[in-house]
């Protein structure tokens, strides 16, 4: 077989390719002894087209060089192929300008009519043996046909005279090239040539040559093979450790580079960036500050480095604050915000909102502190300025009731928050005043001069007030409270109110106007404990209403008997309504009984409430307040229409005993309220008609203060009821001043003589000498006047006879009767009328 | 995707790396000392190794040969290692194909030597990524111009979800892919199992849990339920020998002893 199809170079052969006539290697003709079983040599397939060209582009690897399969090229130990190799005038039948070929044409026919080639048998073996050792990006087939290509570069070697064994370095290299890389590759291949030299010395023996000459050939092409493969290896070997190297450089480089650009990035961050940033170890030593933390300071940036956390912290600083940084210091808090206050290099508040983050290492360790801080100051000067305009009143600049409330409120909390305290260690004080008629100046000099007053009436409290260490708040209008906290006691409180309307005793001169200001003040100085501060701030305000009540100009200090009885009273008058409209109004009755012969000549009707949780309530009690309410008026005409309506009943029983005359009279009291009721005449002439009583049996009594203002519309209603024949009666006559020229004109018929006066005629024997010349002197100037005389009061018989001397009509007490249920006076009124 | 800037990778070449140990076992020196000890020791385990991963690298040709053959013009090996001997732009371009690859390692060595040796190759590039970010793949990919979002692409995840342990869920991985490629594109999966050789799998398995990159074995139903929503091109899912073997190779006969599956699905 002749190496190229295109090669008539006679003398060259290559393995199995002898001519047909030479009794090859493998032909049938002459069987080599101890080859048997193997393929013969005609079974190649030389008739076989033989690739021509070997996937160039399957070996374009990144290592291969384009010349690593070109027999012509230099071989890499720089011999390049021979000159006198009998192919080498037709290079171009071996390799293509530009890219790796075999290009190996079909071997001569003549053989062809054998079968497969001997080439292509131990291609195929060779396949099976280097494959694995590493991969090679070929198919299977091309695989093979790339070995049985080299196999014909050996066996080309092998016969080629001159010989020339480094041709097979070319073979190694191809190896390498294809990624026949593996560590077993040479020896396997070594060994399957020895396994075939039994064929290769039959071969010899075929070309006439000596068998030891032709083994050493074979070595000789097997260590120009090693030395071509182990050249080429170590080469790629060497290119591949280097990019590989490279790569990681190329790698490195870019890490670096990334880490340089996120340093850089963190760099300008930390460098440009308004917020206030400083990074510390844990033990709270400052390692870096930014710019705008230095500006922030006042400091340059590298005063703070080196400094500790802690020196930065404040009295005021929230409490909470320090302990988050233990816990952050410790790792076991990952970050906190606050607001905090620092203090400027130049002394002046720097207000910050702080955030301190705690950063951990890759290990999750904690390593570092970093705080980031917002200078907040101005943020903070305007909260406190619009706090500060929440709190304060815009016109006088005094701090308003919000802020006076705040810290009442606050003075309480402070108490109920002092655990273990003794109870009433802590007092305050509260001074609640107000200017006496400073409406007047408002209406009569304009709102402009009342402002101004106010102005300068805030001024000079403030003053004084403010001067003794004290809060003074304007509370609307014309009101101003001080708070005394930590009061040592009523009396400095007492002081203090003294102290305010001292300073205000001298006149206020204003847009020309000397003004005098008075102002009344309530006080209230207690124990913070058991107490709450709307609750002190009420009693202020009560007792600045009784400092008030009692005349202006004064101090009134809380007294809280009487707030209690004010709230007793306040309840019950705000009880009355449902209580009339409930019926819990009775009537009771008591007898006026004439001193001459012991008849009864009237009675008086007397309200009571029976209140039902405080049992029964007198009048004197709740008709004040009925009275200030205008109850006074629905109760008036309850108790007129039951009582009219008995007093009928009594009229009724008389007659039936055949003395209409003998029926009593009954006596009503009348308030200064119902007297103005312009309705009054009319609803008593319906009361009359309703209960049939005539009019003459009906007796109002009004006190003597009361009927003596009575003018007017008053006056006229009486006169109306006089004149119907209705009886007027002056009750508690004596302990009022009654101008008695005007007496004389009033339609009054009656005077009933306090039981004061009659006290004193009590005990037998000795009675007060003035008192009974008074109570003689009333009677006579009462009938004087015309008008019967009643004595109320009457609880003894020494009592009775006296005024019956004296000249008294008629006398009231319990010596006669309690008062009591209407069935008593009918009793009375039926049995025989008994005096004494 | 690139990683930002702000966490750069560390290399750490005290550690094996997936890459450069795959590279040893098919016989290339782009690969450290750390590195082949490390495959030593897999192969003292489990001799066949480097045949096995050889069996993969014989399958990614063999795949990818198919798809150029069936008109595939765009290809993106996620998980590529070091685009050493016999990588898929090698078997593209063999095939006389120009068509677009982009390959994309999470490795910043093997993303550094893939851009050291595709410098000329136009229709080829190296991204860093990881398959774990998928829409960043995606996006990062078409930035190069070299991937069409609308044409059919060939998604390589060849000897790379075996990285991918159940909690971090590549079955989303790939349902995100799937939705995300043209209807058309195809998935190629070559997985490890322990089905053929179960007890020396385990084994092995432990060894590179040792590493930063532990093995998850799977099942071959476990890895056929990658291929939800596409359709299994013949023979289905098989031993990496057994996927269309090529005319001329010799039947293997005992394709399980390269323990692990292999399969291409088309997206329906």
């Amino acid at each position: 077989m002749s190496s190229r199809a295109d090669d008539a170079s006679p003398g060259v052969a290559g393995l199995g390719a002898a001519a047909p006539a030479a009794g090859d290697l493998g032909t049938p003709a002459a069987p080599v002894p101890g080859v048997s079983g193997v393929p013969t040599f005609a079974a190649t397939g030389l008739d076989l087209p033989a690739p021509d060209v070997l996937a160039p582009d399957a070996l374009a690897s990144d290592v291969r060089t384009p010349d690593a399969l070109a027999p012509d090229a230099p071989a890499p130990d720089g011999h390049g192929p021979d000159g006198d190799r009998p192919d080498a005038g037709t290079p171009d039948a071996h390799t293509s300008a530009s890219a790796p070929s075999i290009d190996h044409p079909a071997a001569p026919d003549a053989l062809g009519t054998f079968g497969a080639s001997v080439h292509d048998e131990f291609a195929h073996e060779w396949a099976k043996i280097v494959e694995g050792a590493s991969y090679v990006p070929l198919p299977a087939d091309e695989m093979r046909d790339y070995l049985r290509e080299l196999t014909y570069r050996l066996s080309d070697s092998l016969d080629a005279d001159p010989f020339r064994p480094h041709e097979a370095r070319d073979v190694g290299e191809a190896l390498v090239a294809a990624h026949f890389t593996g560590t077993g590759t040479l020896e396997r291949t070594f060994g399957l040539i020895g396994e075939w030299w039994p064929r290769l010395r039959a071969h010899a023996f075929s070309q006439q040559r000596d068998p030891d000459d032709y083994l050493l050939r074979v070595i000789q092409i097997q260590g120009a093979l090693a030395a071509g493969y182990a050249e080429a290896l170590r080469t790629r070997t060497l290119a591949e450790q280097q990019a590989i190297h490279a790569a990681v450089l190329d790698a490195r480089a870019l890490t670096e580079q990334a880490l340089h650009t996120s340093e850089a990035r963190f760099r300008a961050v930390f460098e440009q960036s308004g917020l206030g940033i400083a990074i510390g170890d844990l033990d709270g030593v400052i390692l870096d500050v930014n710019p705008a933390l230095a500006q922030m300071f006042g400091v340059h940036q590298t005063e703070l480095p080196g400094r500790r956390v802690r020196e930065f912290m404040l009295a005021d600083d929230p409490g909470h604050v320090w302990e988050w940084y233990e816990e952050l210091a410790r790792g076991e808090r990952e970050h906190f915000s606050a607001e905090k206050r620092y203090v400027r290099a130049d002394g002046e508040p720097l207000w910050t909102h702080l955030t301190v983050s705690l950063v951990r290492d890759s290990a999750g360790g904690p390593r570092y502190q970093v705080a980031m801080i917002e200078d907040v100051t101005d943020r903070h000067r305007l909260y406190t300025r619009l706090r500060h305009q929440a709190q304060h009143d815009p016109l006088t600049g005094l701090p308003n009731r919000a802020l006076f409330f705040e810290r009442l409120e606050a003075v309480f909390e402070r108490a109920a928050g002092s655990v273990g305290r003794p109870s009433g260690a802590d007092r305050v004080g509260l001074c609640y005043l107000d200017l006496d008629g400073f409406k007047v100046v408002n209406d009569s000099l304009g709102h402009d001069v009342g402002d101004q007053l106010l102005i300068a009436v805030a001024r000079r409290l403030d003053a004084y007030v403010s001067r003794a260490g004290h809060l003074i708040a304007r509370m609307g209008g014309d009101e101003f409270v001080v708070l005394v906290e930590n009061s040592a006691g009523t009396g400095q409180v007492v002081a203090l109110a003294e102290g305010i309307l001292g300073a205000l005793r001298e006149p206020f001169r204003i847009r020309g106007h000397d003004l005098t200001v008075s102002a009344s003040i309530g006080i209230v100085e207690r124990p913070v404990a058991g107490t709450g501060p709307a609750d002190t701030m009420r009693a202020a305000d009560i007792t600045l209403y009784w400092a008030k009540s009692e005349g202006r100009g004064r101090w009134t200090v809380f007294d809280t008997e009487r707030n209690d009885r004010e709230v007793a009273r306040y309840t019950l008058s705000a009880e009355m309504p449902a209580a009339l409209h409930h019926g819990e109004f009775d009537v009771d009755y008591q007898p006026l009984v004439s001193l001459a012969d012991g008849s009864v000549l009237g009675v008086e009707a007397l309200v009571r409430w029976r209140h039902p949780r405080q049992g029964l309530i007198g009048p004197d009690r709740f008709i004040g307040l009925a009275e200030e309410t205008g109850l006074i008026v629905p109760l008036g005409m309850y108790v007129l229409e039951r009582a009219c309506r008995e007093a009928q009943r009594w009229s009724g029983s008389a007659e039936a005993l055949g003395a209409p005359a003998a029926a009593p009279f009954i006596s009503v009291n009348l308030a200064e309220r119902q007297c103005h009721e312009p309705g009054l005449v009319r609803q008593v002439e319906r009361v009359l008609a309703e209960t049939g009583l005539e009019p003459e049996r009906l007796q109002f009594e009004l006190t003597e203060s009361q009927i003596m203002a009575t003018d007017g519309g008053p006056l006229e209603r009486l006169r109306e009821l006089a004149a119907m024949g209705v009886r007027i009666a002056i009750d508690d006559f004596g302990t009022g001043y009654s101008n008695l020229a005007y007496l004389r004109r009033l339609p009054v018929c009656e005077l009933k003589i306090a039981g004061s006066f009659v006290e004193g005629l009590r005990k037998p024997g000795d009675a007060d000498p003035v008192d009974a010349r008074i109570v003689a002197s009333l009677v006579e100037l009462a009938h004087a006047l015309g008008l019967t005389v009643t004595a109320e009061g009457i609880e003894t018989a020494a009592q009775a006879e006296r005024l019956r001397a004296i000249g008294c009509d008629a006398g009231q007490g319990w010596y006669f009767s309690r008062p009591g249920p209407p069935d008593r006076i009918a009793t009375l009124l039926d049995g025989v009328p008994r005096a004494g | 995707m690139e990683r930002p800037a702000w966490a750069p990778e560390e290399i750490d070449l005290t550690k094996p790396s997936v890459a450069r140990v795959y590279d040893y076992y098919l016989g290339g020196s782009h690969n450290f000392a750390v590195d082949r000890e490390f495959a030593a020791k897999a192969i003292g385990m489990w001799p066949e190794l480097p045949v096995i991963m050889q069996a993969n690298r014989a399958f990614l040709r063999r795949a990818v040969r198919h798809l150029v053959e069936s008109g595939i013009t765009q290809f993106l090996d996620i998980g590529s290692g070091i685009p050493t001997v016999g990588s898929t732009h090698e078997v593209v371009r063999a095939a006389g194909s120009e068509a677009g690859v982009v390959y994309v390692d999470n490795d910043p060595v093997a993303v550094a030597h893939g851009r050291a040796i595709l410098g000329d190759d136009p229709r080829t590039v190296m991204l860093g990524g990881d398959v774990r970010d998928p829409l960043g793949i995606l996006e990062s990919a078409a930035a190069t111009g070299l991937y069409d979002p609308a044409r059919p692409v060939a998604v390589l995840l060849v000897a790379l979800l075996h990285f991918v342990p159940d909690e971090e869920n590549p079955a989303e991985l790939i349902a995100f892919l799937h939705k995300h490629i043209a209807p058309g594109s195809r998935l190629v999966v070559s997985h490890a199992s322990a089905d053929g050789e179960p007890e020396r799998a385990a084994e092995h398995q432990d060894l590179y849990r040792r590493r930063d990159a532990p093995m998850h074995m799977r099942s071959r139903d476990e890895v056929a339920a990658f291929f939800d929503g596409f359709e299994l091109a013949e023979p289905g899912l098989v031993f990496l020998p057994e996927w269309r073997p090529e005319a001329g190779a010799a039947p293997e006969a005992k394709p399980g002893r390269f323990t692990g599956y292999a399969g291409v699905g088309t997206r329906t």
